[in-house]
């Protein structure tokens, strides 16, 4: 994916050089005109279009923003109710998830997922302890991570 | 007429950030241990000073000044603070502290053996 990019970076500047104009404008000119160029060799690269990754980050980065703020209205309610009535757990969650960098992401969107937060990882990476305000919304909290978090960052990643 | 829409919008923005930081610091005082004090604080804190930092962005867009150190900000604050919640909240359990007595399940509790199981 990144040679992908680079190799546009590359035709954008030949582009400038055939042109023996060094403005932005025509950089971006260059830049299309490459993009063009890499979308009808398409077959030859080994990995996916670059574009469709630039794509799946840009929805992962909108379900990012989407969550953090019905989270904060969630943890709003449950604060400013007269009596608290919540009923706090910690379950295990295994996830398909493997490397580093996917643990990392789907931590971090669990964390700002409305009354959820992980609390350990275990050592094999493979089950995330995490700890939620409400025990009965578990199931709900479960197929909400694995139908939209892990399937938006295995959009990303291969 | 424009630059009346940007102003409330920026009102808006800062009297929402307030609001969220005074929320979690109600939430911190109210909640009965260390996890659910966190939920309060990692979440509501976050979004509190992204949107405050965000309105200040606004106003000073509007005088023609484009700062990005508070895009930056923005940037530093939401990759950051959902870690900080998890750091904390890890090094609580590992230390020993227990969870509120109305928590229902700890699956952390037999780790080793869920991951024996496997």
């Amino acid at each position: 994916m990144a040679f992908q990019v680079l190799l546009n970076f590359f035709l954008a500047f030949l582009w400038m050089f055939l042109a023996v104009s060094f403005t932005p404008s025509s950089f971006i000119v260059g830049y299309l005109l490459g993009l063009l160029i890499i979308i009808a060799f398409r077959r030859f690269f080994a990995s996916k279009l670059y574009v469709y990754k630039f794509w799946a980050v840009m929805v992962l980065l909108l379900i990012f923003i989407r969550e953090l703020l019905l989270s904060n209205i969630s943890v709003l309610k449950t604060i400013l109710r007269p009596k608290i009535d919540i009923k706090p757990g910690i379950f295990a969650y295994p996830t398909k998830l493997s490397s580093d960098w996917e643990i990392t992401i789907l931590s971090n969107l669990i964390t700002l997922t409305p009354g959820t937060l992980v609390v350990d990882v275990s050592n094999d990476h493979s089950i995330l302890y995490i700890h939620t305000l409400d025990i009965d919304d578990v199931d709900e909290a479960v197929s909400s991570i694995r139908d939209t978090f892990e399937k938006a960052i295995m959009e990303v990643t291969r | 007429m424009l630059n009346i829409g940007l102003d409330i919008l920026i009102a808006l923005f800062i009297l929402g950030g307030a609001l969220l930081a005074l929320v979690a610091a109600y939430g911190v005082l109210r909640l009965p241990d260390v996890y659910t004090r966190n939920h309060a604080a990692s979440k509501s804190a976050t979004l509190g000073i992204m949107l405050l930092l965000f309105g200040t962005f606004l106003y000073f867009l509007e005088d023609g000044h484009f700062n990005s150190r508070l895009l930056l900000g923005i940037a530093f604050i939401f990759i950051t603070s959902p870690v900080a919640g998890h750091l904390l909240s890890r090094a609580a359990y590992n230390s020993g502290v227990k969870l509120w007595e109305g928590s229902v399940q700890d699956d952390l509790e037999n780790k080793e053996k869920l991951e024996q199981g496997k």
